[in-house]
C-alpha cells in the first residue's frame, strides 16, 4: 500500500490552519497533515521529519513567507512547496514563483474555488518526482503553469524559453487569448509549446488591448496535447524540438571552441566550483579573471537571497571595449567577453545564443 | 459551513509585513552614501544599502582585476540592477521583473 502524503500547512491564523487542514486531510489521498503557526516551527518540523509538500501563506510576522521559502529552498531542495494567499500580488507571485515553488494559489472564496484548490495540491501530491519537465527557474509541468495561470484568472504574458526557440501565450482573465511559437501562431502556436519538454518561462505583464486569436478554452487545449503527446508516443514518434543546429564541426582542440565563433567573441572562461576547475580562452590573466568572478557571482547570489528576487540569472559589465556576460549556473559559471562595438542589443543578442549552446 | 467564513476573514488585510521590491532610482558618492534617490521613503534603508555596498564592491573589485566597468546589469528573476559608474560614485536604477517591459 502506497504511503500517506504529508503536507505541513504553515499560516500564522490558527482558525485558517485547522479549516485547511480538514479540508486537506479529505483527499482521495489522504494525507497527513501538520500545521505550523510559524516559519521557525515550520523549518523545526521539517528538520526533524520528512514531508511531501509545504504549503505556506505569505504575509506572516515575524518571518513572511518569501523568507521562510528562502531558507527552505536551501535546507530541502527537493521539497514540493506551494504558496497560498490573499495578496492577489503580481510581484509577489513572481517573485515566489523565482524562488522555485511549485505552486502559487489564491486562497480559495468560493466552493468552486475551494474545488479547484483541492484539485491543484492533489495533482502536486500525486507528481512523481522523477518527472522531468519545466525545471529551469521553477520546477514545474508547463501545463500545470497554464492551469495556474488560468485557475487564478491571471492576465499575463507567459514566455518560454527552450533554447533559442522562444515562444509566448497571452492571458486574460485566465483565458488564452494568443500564443506565437517559431512559424506557428494562435492555437497551433500552443500546441507545439505544450510539446517542449524542458525549458524556463517568465510571466510577463499582460498586454490588455491583444486581440483574441485563440477561441477553445484553456481546458479544451490541455486535453487535445495531452491527447496529442499520448498518441505520438504510442507512435514511438519523438516529438523533442531540434536542436540549434551546430556550426560546423567543432574542433577537438577544447571544449570552449564552439563558443569561440560566435560573431564578436573575444574571451570565454568557465568555471567549475566543484571540480575547482577553470578553463579559458583568449584570457589575458586567467587567475585575476577567475577570483573576480568567484567573489562577484557569490556577491550577487548572496543579494538575491536577501531580496528574494531569486537565484541570480546573469550579470552584465561593461568596459570601454568589452561586455562581459557572466551566467552561474548550479557550480558551473560562464563568462564571456565579447567586442562592444556592434552595440549592446547585437552583443546581447549573440550572448544569447551562445549561453544557449553552452547549457545545452 | 467553515468555508463561508473564509472570505471575510481573507478580506480584513491584517498582514503587513512583506516588503515589495522597489522601483526607482539613486545616486551614490564615492564614499557610497546615497545623495539622491527616487525611491519610495517606505523603501527600507537596509535595502538600499545592501544593493550599494554590492555594487560598489563590484566596481572596485573590477578595477583590481583590470576591468574597468562603466555600467553593470545584474538580473534575477524578479528584479533588475542597473549600475553606471559616475565620477567614482554611482547612479543605480532598481525595477521589479513583473513590473519590467521587455
Amino acid at each position: 500500500m502506497a504511503e500517506r502524503p504529508k503536507i505541513l500547512l504553515l499560516d500564522d491564523d490558527q482558525e485558517l490552519l485547522d479549516v485547511y487542514r480538514e479540508m486537506l486531510s479529505n483527499l482521495p489521498s489522504r494525507p497527513e497533515v501538520r500545521i505550523a503557526a510559524s516559519g521557525a516551527r515550520a523549518i523545526a518540523l521539517l528538520e526533524s521529519e520528512p514531508f511531501s509538500l509545504l504549503m505556506s501563506d505569505l504575509n506572516m510576522p515575524k518571518m513572511d513567507g518569501l523568507q521562510v521559502l528562502t531558507v527552505v529552498r536551501r535546507k530541502f531542495p527537493h521539497l514540493r512547496t506551494a504558496v497560498m494567499t490573499s495578496l492577489a500580488d503580481t510581484q509577489f507571485r513572481t517573485r515566489a514563483y523565482a524562488m522555485g515553488i511549485d505552486l502559487f494559489l489564491e486562497k480559495p472564496n468560493t466552493p468552486q474555488e475551494i474545488d479547484m484548490f483541492l484539485q491543484c495540491i492533489d495533482s502536486l501530491l500525486d507528481r512523481n518526482d522523477a518527472d522531468t519537465g519545466f525545471r529551469g527557474v521553477q520546477s514545474k509541468s508547463l501545463m500545470d503553469i497554464i492551469q495556474m495561470e488560468s485557475l487564478s484568472h491571471s492576465s499575463s504574458v507567459l514566455k518560454i524559453t527552450n533554447g533559442s526557440l522562444v515562444a509566448k501565450i497571452w492571458f486574460q482573465n485566465g483565458e488564452i487569448i494568443d500564443a506565437e511559437a517559431p512559424e506557428v501562431k494562435g492555437e497551433p502556436a500552443v500546441r507545439k509549446v505544450l510539446s517542449w519538454k524542458t525549458g524556463a518561462f517568465e510571466i510577463l505583464p499582460a498586454e490588455l488591448n491583444r486581440s483574441r486569436k485563440v477561441h477553445t478554452s484553456v481546458q479544451g487545449l490541455l486535453l487535445e496535447s495531452a491527447q496529442a503527446m499520448d498518441e505520438a508516443q504510442a507512435n514511438q514518434v519523438n516529438p523533442s524540438e531540434p536542436e540549434p543546429s551546430a556550426p560546423g564541426a567543432a574542433g577537438p582542440e577544447s571544449p570552449l571552441s564552439p563558443l569561440t565563433r560566435f560573431d564578436g567573441v573575444e574571451f570565454v572562461m568557465t568555471l567549475d566550483e566543484q571540480r575547482g576547475k577553470a578553463e579559458s580562452w583568449s584570457v589575458e590573466n586567467p587567475q585575476r579573471l577567475a577570483d573576480w568572478l568567484r567573489d562577484t557571482t557569490r556577491r550577487f547570489q548572496i543579494l538575491g537571497e536577501s531580496l528574494h528576487a531569486g537565484a541570480l540569472k546573469q550579470y552584465e559589465g561593461l568596459t570601454s571595449q568589452n561586455h562581459l556576460v557572466v551566467v552561474p549556473r548550479g557550480e558551473v559559471t560562464l563568462c564571456a567577453g565579447f567586442d562592444r562595438s556592434p552595440g549592446t542589443d547585437a552583443v546581447r543578442e549573440t550572448s544569447e545564443k551562445l549561453v544557449a549552446l553552452w547549457l545545452s | 459551513m467553515a468555508f463561508l467564513n473564509l472570505k471575510s476573514r481573507l478580506d480584513n488585510g491584517s498582514d503587513t509585513t512583506l516588503t515589495r521590491l522597489p522601483s526607482g532610482s539613486f545616486t551614490l558618492d564615492p564614499a557610497g552614501r546615497v545623495v539622491a534617490s527616487t525611491l519610495p521613503r517606505s523603501v527600507p534603508a537596509q535595502l538600499v544599502q545592501l544593493v550599494s555596498q554590492s555594487v560598489m564592491a563590484t566596481f572596485e573589485s573590477a578595477r583590481g582585476a583590470q576591468l574597468t566597468l562603466t555600467e553593470l546589469v545584474v538580473d534575477f528573476p524578479a528584479f533588475k540592477v542597473t549600475a553606471r559608474q559616475l565620477r567614482g560614485g554611482a547612479i543605480i536604477f532598481l525595477a521589479p521583473q513583473a513590473l519590467r517591459q521587455r
